[in-house]
């Protein structure tokens, strides 16, 4: 049997203090990562208007809002523009602006600052830019890490940046995307396309004009060319955009970020969390801790076999209510013995990683009411 | 009897348990002496972790169960890159140069550069697993499950003519990405759309079916994934979430009741919105399959478990 009012019945988790690191002024950059599904833009949303309401200036970059989160956010438009949130309250002095990342955006915004009018204007045309702005499976993660740094760079405007990450099909896309990027943009084969005769590879020349038919033949003439229009016009631009990856890379790492993983007390979500801490470990990022969002609890002490042979005494009786309310106590006890043996399990094979749980909530987070409810959850101990 | 539809597309949002309800699928459509293969598309090992299996990444087709009904389950992890390189093995006899293209990065390349390409790869194996003749069978499988992107991508991922129209105008990709599409259209492929009853995953849902009629493909079912049913009617549950029912269990002490009422109105006000989503899916005009929560977790027996309450939904699609 269990009891009621450990949520922790295993080892000592040590505590995720949220109000610790938004009231820490060095704490310039709080990153929301987790897989889909798990709550990421509702704890981002949270800590920025948390962060907000005790002074600090706030902007939440968000890239796939909920609709009616966004709305009430004031974010319902993908405009890329960090709009104000109206309505919170800014007795401690602090704002919140909210954004919503617009990728194919960022990216033309990026193309327009870094290059003349017409070689800007041949680039947006492109077809491969077209495509690679829009669909490129890293582009989304390059340019919220692109957007990030602009925002950074508006220093004075803010003193917090919130993110919250692509729902990441391979964990950490975000942190390998740029890399992704240049490595297919920089890569020996593009190089081979584009100066066959050069370098030492010249020597494969046969070998390598077959190849080059054959993917001719399979992608088409003109996706080829228009690749290499694209490479020669962007290889100026290019170096930029490596060096700002760099940079941001490096304010990643630096003690004026912090990263937090967001999970559910599920198998998967743990599995994936578990991921995301070794991987943030292995690169050197500050790593604050855990988020568990929707763990269920409970207010009745009785286990679920009592509460199912109370009901089973009733059965049959006018008592239907009663019957239910049992029933459900039974199954909800089950639902969080299962949670807490997934996060015990967690805890065992992580355990310096601090832990912050969010309870279950009965309705969806769609007003500055329940995010600031979510706030202080995410704040609270227990 | 045989269900009417040989491929079986299952998408939802991620977190519904997408990968889960394709492997119950699969069971369910293994009954006797069938054979399923279950695909997976994303390279997460998705089947293999949930039968317990060896990892299924680069290993081709294998066997990852035998059902309680006497069919059997196969599985296969897809990947674009491999799909190119058998697709130069098949079309132009070139694999060992398709392993020197690899070893360039042509590959990785040619599937960077146009999305879409990956896509057709893709849907490329699927087809071909679903089309594959074998000695004395009709088909080499008796139907084909697939584990798809999620929601959000799901008709892009789809709609390989979109996808190949900015590659070459002719050759074997262009032909293929043609059979695929009848294929995809054709009476016998329908895309099952798992949701939670929560709101994202209900409007996500909403949309990918409005996204999915101008591909011309069929929609299938909607299973509402993890469900808790309730016996009570609308009156009794807002009674109840309103918090100011008073419980009389004998047998608890007034205080313990109280405890009780607090948590039986969490319960009711889930359950009532819960039931505002079912009324949204329902909208949708589709077939729905409840799947019940199953609070002692996932694995092999949960799976045929799921395969039970599947089956009878896809025994009345039986032809």
């Amino acid at each position: 049997m269990t009891s009621a009012s450990q949520p922790h019945a295993g080892l000592p988790v040590p505590f995720l203090d949220i109000d610790k690191i938004i009231g820490d002024r060095e704490t310039k950059i709080i990153i929301c990562c987790g897989s889909g599904g798990v709550g990421k833009t509702t704890t981002s949303a949270a800590i920025a208007l948390r962060a907000a309401e005790t002074g600090r200036k706030v902007v939440v970059l968000t890239i796939d809002p909920a609709r009616r989160l966004a709305q009430s956010l004031g974010v319902g438009e993908l405009d890329n523009t960090p709009r104000p949130v109206s309505m919170i309250d800014t007795a401690a002095g602090g704002s919140l602006d909210a954004m919503m990342l617009d990728m194919k955006g960022t990216f033309d915004d990026v193309v327009l600052a870094h290059s003349t009018p017409e070689k800007a204007a041949a680039i947006l045309q492109n077809q491969f830019y077209v495509a690679l702005s829009s669909e490129f499976s890293g582009t989304q993660e390059y340019m919220a890490m692109e957007k990030l740094g602009q925002l950074h760079a508006e220093a004075g405007r803010w003193d917090l940046i919130v993110v919250d990450t692509p729902p990441a099909r391979s964990a950490l896309d975000f942190l390998d995307a740029p890399e992704h990027l240049s490595a297919l943009l920089d890569g020996r084969f593009l190089r081979l396309l584009l100066h066959p005769t050069r370098g030492p590879l010249r020597f494969m020349g046969a070998g390598f004009s077959m190849m080059s038919a054959v993917m001719t033949r399979i992608l088409g003439a003109q996706i080829i060319s228009d690749v290499q229009t694209f490479v020669r016009a962007f290889e100026a631009l290019f170096g930029g955009f490596r060096q700002r990856a760099t940079s941001t890379f490096e304010l990643l790492s630096s003690r004026h970020s912090t990263f937090l993983v967001v999970a559910t007390p599920h198998r998967d979500a743990l599995r994936e969390a578990e991921y995301f801490v070794d991987r943030l470990t292995e690169e050197g990022m500050p790593l604050s801790g855990m988020v568990i969002n929707r763990v269920h609890t409970r207010a009745l002490a009785i286990s679920p076999e009592r509460a199912l042979s109370l009901a089973e005494d009733l059965a049959g009786t006018s008592a239907v209510l009663e019957v239910e309310a049992l029933r459900r106590h039974a199954n909800l006890v089950r639902v969080i013995e299962a949670e807490m043996r997934m996060m015990e399990r967690f805890a065992a094979a992580r355990p310096a990683v601090a832990q912050t749980q969010v309870q279950s909530l009965p309705t969806d987070v769609t007003d500055l009411a329940a995010l600031r409810r979510v706030g202080s959850l995410l704040s609270d101990k227990d | 009897m045989t269900p009417r539809h040989t491929l079986h597309i299952v998408s939802g949002k991620g977190g519904t348990g997408k990968t889960t309800i394709a492997a119950g699928l699969a069971c369910a459509l293994a009954t006797s002496g069938r054979r399923v293969l279950l695909c997976e598309v994303e390279g997460r090992d998705g089947i293999s972790e949930l039968f317990d299996v060896p990892s299924l990444t680069g290993r081709g087709e294998g066997r990852v169960s035998r059902t309680p009904a006497g069919g059997t389950v196969y599985g296969l992890a897809i990947d674009a890159e491999d799909a190119l390189i058998e697709y130069l093995d098949t079309f132009y006899h070139l694999r060992v140069a398709g392993k020197a293209l690899d070893r360039f990065g042509a590959v990785d390349f040619a599937t960077s550069i146009a999305p879409g390409l990956q896509d057709v790869l893709l849907t490329g194996k699927v087809y071909e697993a679903v089309r594959r003749k074998i000695k004395d069978r009709p088909n080499a499988y008796d139907a084909v499950v697939l584990d798809a992107p999620p929601t959000g991508r799901i008709a892009r991922f789809l709609n390989v003519h979109r996808a190949v129209a900015g590659l070459a105008k002719v050759g074997p990709i262009r032909n293929q990405a043609d059979s695929i599409m009848r294929l995809l259209r054709s009476a016998t492929t329908a895309v099952h759309f798992v949701t939670l009853l929560e709101d994202m995953p209900v409007t996500e849902t909403e949309e990918a079916v409005d996204a999915l009629r101008p591909t011309r493909i069929r929609a299938g079912m909607v299973i509402e994934n993890m469900v808790t049913p309730s016996p009570l009617d609308h009156d009794q549950l807002q009674v109840a979430a309103a918090g100011s029912l008073i419980l009389r269990v004998p047998g608890l002490t007034l205080k313990q009741n109280q405890a009780l009422g607090v948590e039986f109105a969490i319960e009711a006000a889930r359950t009532l919105q819960e039931q505002q989503r079912h009324d949204r899916l329902t909208a949708l005009g589709l077939p729905l399959v409840q799947v019940p929560f199953d609070p002692g977790g996932i694995d092999v027996g949960a799976i045929f478990a799921i395969a039970e309450q599947l089956i009878d939904q896809v025994s009345l699609e039986a032809a």
